[in-house]
């Protein structure tokens, strides 16, 4: 485990107390369940609806769902699900605009109407991502109100990842498998239950109403070693963290093209991506007018409106659509941020409906082939 | 703590000016007497404009920064918000947020000649430092102003290109590529006048905008007369809809156009704007 304080361990049989203590402490919790083939972050009423004896099987364009012997509820990878749709939903309402009899118009904010929200069985990549969403929206200079108050409302108990599938990388990109910071609670499952430890003081408080006693050393050698294996197991890894000195001047690439030959351009990477923050406003107004809702709604790189200048798209091609996305990603984001916009997490390839690879994609430009350069 | 500006302002239209078959000028004034007093903006920002109930566009600020209680947007109708807007008139209520952007550097522009370029409705962006130029004049050089138009119908501001005439040491090229009579100024492009400025290319600084083509040649031929790259400075567009640097759409390489522009030094942008599709 990492720096905290040396972990307490909570029994298999005592994880409904640690979820009775959240809502007694008036959170709402989410967690990993069984939905539609996949493991999704729904409302949790009891550990029982965890992913039980499930494991998953990814690989570019492929997610399947498998039964497991040991019967662990964290032995998986992270389905497609992040932690992006609790901080930055799909749809916000922003503000509203009523027209008045006086041919005024009042603008009124809206406030998310949200209570505390403890979720569990955050993992690793998904905690780095939302760390760099922070930098994005809630800039030293400028802060988004409705993404600070939907981050502020979590609690975050994360669960360190043992079962990384074939399409993750995470180790290369330095974001996981195990939490580091960030976190309120960090559990590591073993065959009979978690070791657990806190890092805020709202995670301290839950933790000592679990009133539990400290973890046996040779569990925490085991939980030491299982990270070990889960960094060495990943089948890939991104050739450098900062893409910027090799994509730099390699924007007519023939490689863009044979990218683009199989991309369909349909913004399934961009919707699981856990850091793509780009989002379009719409208006919806009332049938008669009076009022009208202003509203960010998720956007993706990848369709023509995002680009759309004097009724043209400045970016026509998919080529340069997969350019704008990837270089982004890899290359623009340390410019921006100064770390990379990619954790790892794998999601862009496994959801990729042609299995697009962003790790070998991006490899090829590391290494120019012949001819090319 | 600074939150992002949020909701828009109210700003009643106060007179409508129709600058042209398409191109309309809104005089609008904050009716928020805290807001109207808090407005400050520098030549070259943007303000998103709101038009009930239809959406917001992003246009920049036309007005004198030192005009405290009002403030001009220039806009063609080509769009739904800005179709729209061509239908309100005086009296109508809007909604602004803003101001946003990096403006025109106008503190490195004192003493200095000042050469201005601009195409179509491109010169929208830099009225407003013309008219800081003009209320300072004599901490300026030479200026020579540089519009290009496709046809003489497009010509905007006609008035106005006769005040800033008679200024002081101030040249006015005009030029149209489509030429019909009456004209009585240059035909071709603007970068073939370029050469005709009197001014000193060594001190010289350059404000340009409209359509990227154009920004891109006139630059090239500006450094052929003597003009330093990093004396070259332009106003971007790109597709705008938070205007605070947080919805994506307008990023240009690793900039969003709306924070760390979309005034840009040439020489941060020259790249970028030789790649096509970027």
């Amino acid at each position: 485990m990492g720096n905290g304080d040396d972990p307490q361990f909570l029994p298999l049989t005592q994880l409904e107390r640690l979820l009775r203590s959240l809502r007694d402490a008036g959170y709402d919790c989410i967690g990993p369940q069984l939905k539609d083939g996949a493991i999704l972050y729904q409302s949790l009423e009891s550990i029982h609806d965890l992913p039980h004896g499930l494991s998953d099987l990814q690989s570019p364009g492929s997610y399947r769902l498998t039964e497991n012997q040991g019967g662990r509820l964290f032995d998986w990878a992270n389905g497609p699900s992040s932690l992006k749709p609790l901080i930055f939903p799909p749809h916000e309402n922003l503000w509203r605009a009523n027209k008045g009899s006086d041919g005024g118009i009042e603008f009124s904010s809206y406030t998310p109407d949200i209570a505390p929200l403890a979720v569990l069985g955050v993992r690793a990549c998904d905690l780095a991502a939302m760390e760099r969403m922070d930098h994005h929206f809630l800039r030293p200079e400028k802060q988004d109100p409705w993404y600070r108050k939907r981050r502020e409302s979590l609690l975050l108990i994360v669960v360190n990842c043992s079962h990384p599938s074939d399409n993750c990388f995470c180790t290369s990109t330095g974001t996981g498998p195990e939490s580091r910071s960030g976190y309120d609670l960090r559990l590591h499952e073993l065959d009979d239950g978690f070791l657990i430890d806190a890092a805020t003081d709202r995670g301290e408080e839950i933790l000592q109403k679990l009133e539990l006693s400290p973890a046996a050393q040779q569990m925490v050698e085991e939980a030491k070693e299982e990270l070990e294996r889960a960094a060495t197991v990943q089948g890939q890894a991104v050739a450098v963290d900062d893409f910027r000195p090799i994509f730099s001047g390699r924007e007519d690439d023939p490689i863009w093209e044979r990218i683009a030959e199989r991309c369909l351009g349909c913004g399934n990477c961009t919707a699981v991506c856990p850091t793509c923050f780009c989002h379009r406003e719409e208006k919806i107004p009332t049938l008669s007018l009076d009022s009208s809702t202003h509203q960010r709604v998720w956007d993706s790189c990848f369709t023509a409106e995002h680009s759309m200048l004097h009724g043209q798209p400045v970016r026509r091609e998919i080529r340069e659509r997969y350019r704008q996305w990837l270089t982004h990603k890899l290359a623009g984001w340390h410019d921006q941020f100064g770390e990379s916009g990619c954790v790892g997490c794998g999601r862009c390839i496994t959801w990729c409906p042609v299995g697009i690879n962003l790790v070998a994609e991006s490899a090829a430009f590391a290494v120019p082939e012949e001819g090319v350069e | 703590m600074v939150s992002r500006s949020g909701v828009p302002m109210e700003a009643e239209i106060v007179e409508r000016l129709q600058e042209s078959e398409s191109v309309f000028t809104l005089r609008l004034r904050l009716l928020d007497e805290q807001q109207r007093h808090n407005y400050r903006f520098e030549p070259g920002q943007f303000n998103m404009v709101y038009l009930h109930g239809v959406g917001e566009v992003a246009i920049s600020i036309v007005s004198d920064e030192s005009n405290r209680h009002l403030l001009n947007h220039t806009i063609r109708a080509v769009g739904r918000v800005t179709r729209g807007l061509e239908q309100m008139q005086k009296g109508d209520v809007i909604g602004l947020r803003g101001p946003f952007g990096r403006g025109w550097p106008m503190e490195q522009a004192r003493g200095r000649d000042i050469v201005i370029i601009t195409g179509g409705v491109g010169c929208a962006p830099v009225v407003s430092a013309l008219a800081h130029i003009n209320r300072r004049r004599k901490h300026f050089g030479r200026v020579a102003i540089v519009e290009g138009v496709r046809h003489r119908r497009d010509l905007i501001y006609p008035d106005r290109f006769a005040r800033w005439q008679r200024m002081d040491d101030t040249q006015i090229l005009l030029c149209t590529s489509e030429p019909s009579a009456p004209w009585p100024w240059h035909t071709d492009r603007v970068t073939e006048h370029l050469g005709k400025m009197d001014i000193d290319p060594s001190g010289a600084l350059v404000l340009l905008c409209g359509p990227e083509g154009m920004m891109i040649s006139a630059a090239r031929v500006l450094q052929e007369l003597g003009i330093d790259e990093s004396s070259i400075w332009l106003s971007m567009e790109r597709n705008m809809q938070c205007g605070e640097g947080f919805c994506g759409h307008c990023q240009i390489g690793s900039y969003f156009v709306c924070r760390d522009g979309p005034v840009f030094n040439w020489t941060e942008i020259r790249e970028l704007l030789a790649v096509k599709g970027i």
